[in-house]
């Protein structure tokens, strides 16, 4: 059994190939995707592991308010300067240093451009002198307060050379420094995993980068000789209180690296995303090719009965097939996915401005998740042929080869229940019925929509295909081509179901995106009674700031009747750590953002008082006269008193505190600008005017209303185009399946190609006709997709209603376009199979004997 | 042995001096051996010979499905050896019908799209008045809206055979068109092909084993070992059937 198995494998090797190419691909992007983690997750670790090379204990305040992924840097209490010499008096310390380092020092390179890196931060430090780690490559170090020194990796990226004079973006608005030196790092490094450095001066360090004189984010020890780490870590630890964190460099390096792995498993889901719709789509082309296997070998598989097979022995067979294919699929994904994953890990480390990377290795969890992902997957999907191939009866070996339309009333109703369950599960994922597991529900759900759809689609596919074939029935060729296409509902549907995933899941991401951009500029349009906006594109971990001067200075400009300036941070609310807001003028929260109040007084707002949306007001339970604690980045905490309470929108902040506090948020400027014209007052008149107040803030731009709105939801138009390219892989899996398909009915249909040329039908008009059939399949699978996408897609807009997203766009002309591209994929998919049916030699088609 | 079997009328096929040869070296086979046939218009003729004979092998080259390796064939007035695939095409389309022994319609479409087929893949209209005659003649009207799968192999076969008529070529090439059928279906098809010769003035060239299906022919060509060897004209099925054992007999006195 084995043998003849092994031979039959053999003999289809280009069917098994094109199949388990999904599979490959599948397996590639799973295994990538660890390897590239584990890669990076190495690399970093090492970068760390420098940082902290000559740091024996590490002694931090501990912050205020924790912050998450994707939130930006907590903000470390400062350590008062004299904390240093406390330190220092602990027995066992050789020596402690006060270091001053915090993200947020952003260098005006020599073509006036701010320097981004990409992602590591842009630290902002005071110079404390060169060690194993930092040296010196050119000048001195600073002395004067004007005076800094950048890494070598900053100097090259911004064309800045010793001597220059060059504009310092920090917790302050532009500032001129000198540079008078150029550092780098052992090993002849010009910056450690891509960050940017700037050396300050300790006490300008400390007010640019920490706000306040006389204190340190940090205080890094020596230990005498023969003292151990941790025993001085806990001798510190005692000696300074429970509110400093005290923790060895070790211990320090080992965090910093986790807290970057973490931000990178961000990117392992993506992957794994993907490889998950590779190997959905992956699924159904196996699951077709097996079908079509076993429905070509019924003979050999009757006779194979009759000569004595069990039937457990035939499921045997095609079970052992599929785990061939699963096995050589998985070698090959792994192998691909190690090349992928190393790849992508030198992308990174490039775009990040050098991160020195590690050697590519691969981690078990790879090996495990490509033969897992790779064999499950194929084995089950031809569980179902297998056992098709059991119920074949021994007599089928001596009869014609009968292939009897068997009914789609099983395959209906499952396909009935299976779509049903996956509405339920959206149902209650969206409807947040389903408590912790939201996401896994509304995957669920999406998964099994899809697996029910497939379902339906053979039931579906007769009228739509004999629709959509209709177009091309004037042709003879195309008629021919949508008659084909008709005839085998299950293999058709399957085909088109393979296509529709892709599609579906592109079409999905849109209406979403597009739904969400248009109710937020719908809003902003309708709300924003402003001409002019000062604001900046956010690329780092916070939004560009610029000088709350700007605010003052613009007010007084002739032509300007009122400045909204808008300030952001992060803060601990009560026990709930939230966004909130302030206003520069708190009267603009009616007169510019037409906010209108439910309670209390909106207008005004004391040193003690705050406003919060009535969505706040009814989750937290608040009423005008409530009071809530507050912990903002650099103040103590404080209590507030509720004195208004406005209707909730997107465009208000959920909170609302007094200006003065602003002063402790993290970055203690606005955000942005709204600025109304007196009536008759020209934009064009009043904008170079501001724009010219703005000259020391590179990063933030004055543009008119619908510019600003335009800027504000382009991020969210580039994450559609990116996950549109990523998905336009599961459209080329599809491809494949199209090609394995039609390569079949070309093969089944060699006699009647045969009698068709016979009867005088050309080459081109058999391309033609192969060429429809395919182009009817990928369209009716696009029409699918494009359907079940849409349906999936005003599922959660309609879900996030409350969220605020009130228009359902449909996109109509990304529809049209992949309608187009369906018919595209369908030209494509039918080169190969239709050159073939033209070269079918129809003597050798059609003679019998 | 060469039989000029040539007639004064016209010839709607001819073969000259056709030769077919498959393969090279030991296992070289020589199909045909410089076979030179007339086939004239408005006549019924049957090719018989014993298996391996070449008899099929004649028809594919005269039909131009099979390239000849030496002489040449022509239809009508059309020069069939050198022929491109677009001009196989076109003469398949304008000059030669078909009737295979089985898979001879497509069964997606039903019997009056099969019949209809040539003209609708050409881009010709059908004649309706021919259309008719030759719906009548097979006795189909009842069934024309059937597909391939509800008719019986006879009713498919008479569909073929309409299907070859309806363009009106100049020669119908008909291969054991009985061979899957039973005795009462074969000899509804062969009375229908017999017709439409004398009645519609059609060419039709048929290959077959059979000697009854062959007395409906109005003359019979036999071949052995690549070659023609005798001829029948107004043959009954005992006739060619005392042929065939006079051949048997030769080939084995040959060996």
């Amino acid at each position: 059994m084995f043998r003849a198995t092994l031979k039959s494998l053999l003999a289809r090797k280009l069917r098994l190939i094109l199949s388990g190419l999904a599979v490959v691909l599948g397996v590639m992007f799973v295994s990538g995707a660890f390897v590239l983690t584990d890669t990076l997750g190495r690399s970093f670790d090492a970068v760390f592991a420098d940082a902290y090379e000559g740091v024996d204990v590490n002694v931090a305040a501990k912050p205020r308010i924790e912050v998450g992924d994707f939130e930006g840097d907590a903000v470390a209490m400062p350590v008062p300067a004299e904390t240093v010499e406390r330190i220092r008096n602990v027995a066992g310390v050789a020596d402690a240093t006060g270091i001053v380092a915090a993200d947020g020092a952003r260098l005006i390179g020599s073509n006036g451009k701010v320097v981004t890196s990409f992602g590591p931060p842009q630290i902002g430090a005071n110079w404390v002198g060169v060690s194993d780690l930092v040296q010196l490559r050119e000048g001195r170090e600073p002395q004067a307060d004007d005076e800094i020194l950048v890494n070598a990796g900053l100097a090259k990226a911004g064309q800045v050379a010793v001597g220059d004079r060059v504009g310092v973006l920090t917790l302050e608005p532009k500032q001129e420094f000198t540079i008078v030196g150029i550092f780098g790092y052992s090993g002849g490094r010009d910056s450690i995993g891509g960050v940017n450095e700037v050396m300050f001066t300790t006490p300008v360090a400390q007010q640019l980068m920490l706000g306040q004189g006389d204190a340190f984010t940090n205080v890094t020890v020596t230990a005498a000789d023969g003292v151990a780490n941790d025993r001085l870590r806990d001798d510190i630890a005692a000696a300074l209180g429970a509110d400093f964190e005290v923790k060895t460099g070790a211990e320090v390096s080992a965090e910093a690296s986790a807290t970057l792995k973490e931000g990178l498993s961000f990117f392992n889901r993506i992957l794994l995303g993907f490889a998950a719709v590779a190997l959905l789509v992956g699924t159904f082309l196996i699951l077709n090719t097996f079908s079509i296997i076993v429905a070509q070998r019924t003979r050999e598989l009757a006779l194979m009965r009759a000569v004595g097979a069990g039937r457990r022995q035939i499921i045997g067979s095609v079970v052992l097939e599929a785990v061939a294919v699963g096995l050589l699929a998985s070698v090959l994904g792994l192998g691909a996915g190690v090349g992928i994953g190393a790849l992508l890990a030198y992308l990174f480390g490039n775009l990040s401005g050098g991160l020195d990377l590690a050697g590519v290795a691969v981690p078990p969890a790879a090996v495990i998740g490509a033969f897992g992902v790779g064999l499950i997957i194929t084995v089950v999907a031809a569980l179902l042929p297998a056992l098709r191939a059991s119920r074949i009866p021994p007599i089928a070996a001596m009869q014609d080869v009968a292939t009897p339309d068997r009914p789609l009333t099983k395959v209906t109703v499952a396909g009935a229940a299976v779509t049903s369950t996956g509405a339920t599960l959206l149902f209650l994922g969206l409807g947040g019925h389903a408590g912790g597991n939201t996401l896994i529900t509304i995957l669920g759900g999406v998964l099994f929509a899809f697996i029910g759809v497939a379902l339906l689609t053979p039931l579906i596919s007769r009228p739509v295909v004999g629709l959509l074939g209709g177009i091309f029935s004037w042709w003879m060729p195309g008629k021919l081509g949508r008659l084909n296409s008709g005839r085998n509902p299950r293999r058709t549907a399957i085909t088109a179901a393979a296509l529709m995933v892709g599609i579906a899941l592109v079409t999905g991401v849109t209406v979403i995106l597009d739904s969400t951009k248009s109710s937020i500029s719908g809003l902003a349009q309708d709300k924003i009674k402003a001409e002019l906006v000062i604001g900046g594109a956010q690329t780092g971990p916070r939004p560009p700031t610029f000088d709350p001067v700007v605010l003052e200075k613009t007010a007084a400009l002739p032509g300007v009747a009122l400045v909204g300036g808008a300030y952001g941070d992060l803060a601990q609310v009560g026990d709930e750590r939230t966004w909130v807001g302030a206003n520069s003028d708190v009267s603009t929260l009616t007169r510019i953002f037409g906010a209108r109040a439910t309670a209390g007084d909106i207008s005004r707002l004391g040193p003690d008082q705050m406003l919060v949306s009535s969505d706040v007001a009814a989750s937290r339970g608040l009423s005008v006269g409530s009071t809530v604690p507050v912990q903002l980045a650099r103040a103590e905490a404080k209590t507030y008193t509720v004195s208004g309470i406005y209707e909730a929108d997107e465009l208000l902040d959920p909170i609302t505190v007094p200006v003065t506090a602003a002063q402790d948020f993290t970055v203690p400027q606005p955000i942005a600008g709204f600025i109304q014209l007196t009536p008759g007052a020209q934009a064009a008149d009043v904008l170079p005017r501001v724009e010219t107040l703005l000259a020391d803030s590179p990063e933030v731009t004055v543009a008119d209303r619908d510019a600003f709105i335009e800027q504000q939801t382009k991020p969210l138009d580039d994450l559609l185009r990116m996950i549109q390219i990523l998905l336009l892989l599961a459209i080329v899996i599809a491809v494949l399946g199209i090609i394995n398909t039609l390569a079949l009915s070309v093969l089944e249909r060699t006699r009647e190609l045969g009698l068709l040329r016979a009867v005088g039908l050309g080459r081109a008009q058999t391309m033609g006709m192969i060429t429809i059939e395919a182009v009817v399949i990928s369209v009716f699978g696009a029409l699918l997709g494009i359907a079940v996408g849409s349906g999936l897609g005003a599922a959660v807009v309609e879900a996030l209603r409350d969220e605020g997203i009130t228009d359902l766009v449909l996109p109509w002309a990304d529809m049209g376009t992949m309608v187009g591209l369906g018919a595209l994929v369908g030209v494509i998919a039918a080169v190969i199979p239709a050159v073939r049916a033209a070269r079918i030699d129809v003597l050798g088609a059609i003679a019998h004997d | 042995m060469t039989a000029t079997v040539g007639r004064q009328a016209q010839a709607a096929a001819r073969a000259s001096e056709v030769w077919k040869v498959y393969g090279s070296g030991e296992a070289q086979v020589i199909a045909l051996r410089g076979v030179t046939c007339e086939f004239e218009q408005s006549r019924f003729t049957a090719i018989m010979g014993p298996s391996g004979s070449g008899k099929s092998t004649l028809m594919h080259c005269l039909a131009g499905l099979d390239a000849v390796t030496r002489g040449t064939v022509s239809i009508g007035e059309t020069t069939v050896t050198g022929l491109g695939d677009a001009g196989l095409t076109k003469l398949r389309r304008e000059q030669v019908g078909f009737i295979f022994q089985q898979f001879n319609l497509l069964p997606t479409l039903t019997a009056k799209e099969n019949i209809l087929l040539p003209l609708s893949i050409a881009g010709r209209k059908p004649d309706q008045a021919w259309f008719d005659t030759v719906i009548e003649t097979v006795g189909l009207r009842e069934r024309l809206g059937h597909r391939p799968a509800q008719l019986s192999g006879g009713q498919q076969q008479r569909v073929a055979c309409a299907r070859a008529l309806v363009s009106r070529p100049q020669v119908i090439f008909a291969d054991e068109p009985t061979g899957n059928l039973d005795s009462r279906a074969g000899a509804e098809v062969l009375k229908f092909l017999r017709n439409s010769v004398r009645e519609h003035g059609q060419t039709i060239v048929m290959v077959t084993h059979d000697p009854t299906a062959a007395a409906y022919a109005d003359r019979v060509v036999f071949l052995a070992d690549g070659q023609i060897v005798s001829e029948l004209i107004e043959p009954t099925a005992e006739t060619v059937l005392d042929t065939m054992k006079k051949l048997d007999t030769q080939v084995e006195v040959g060996d």
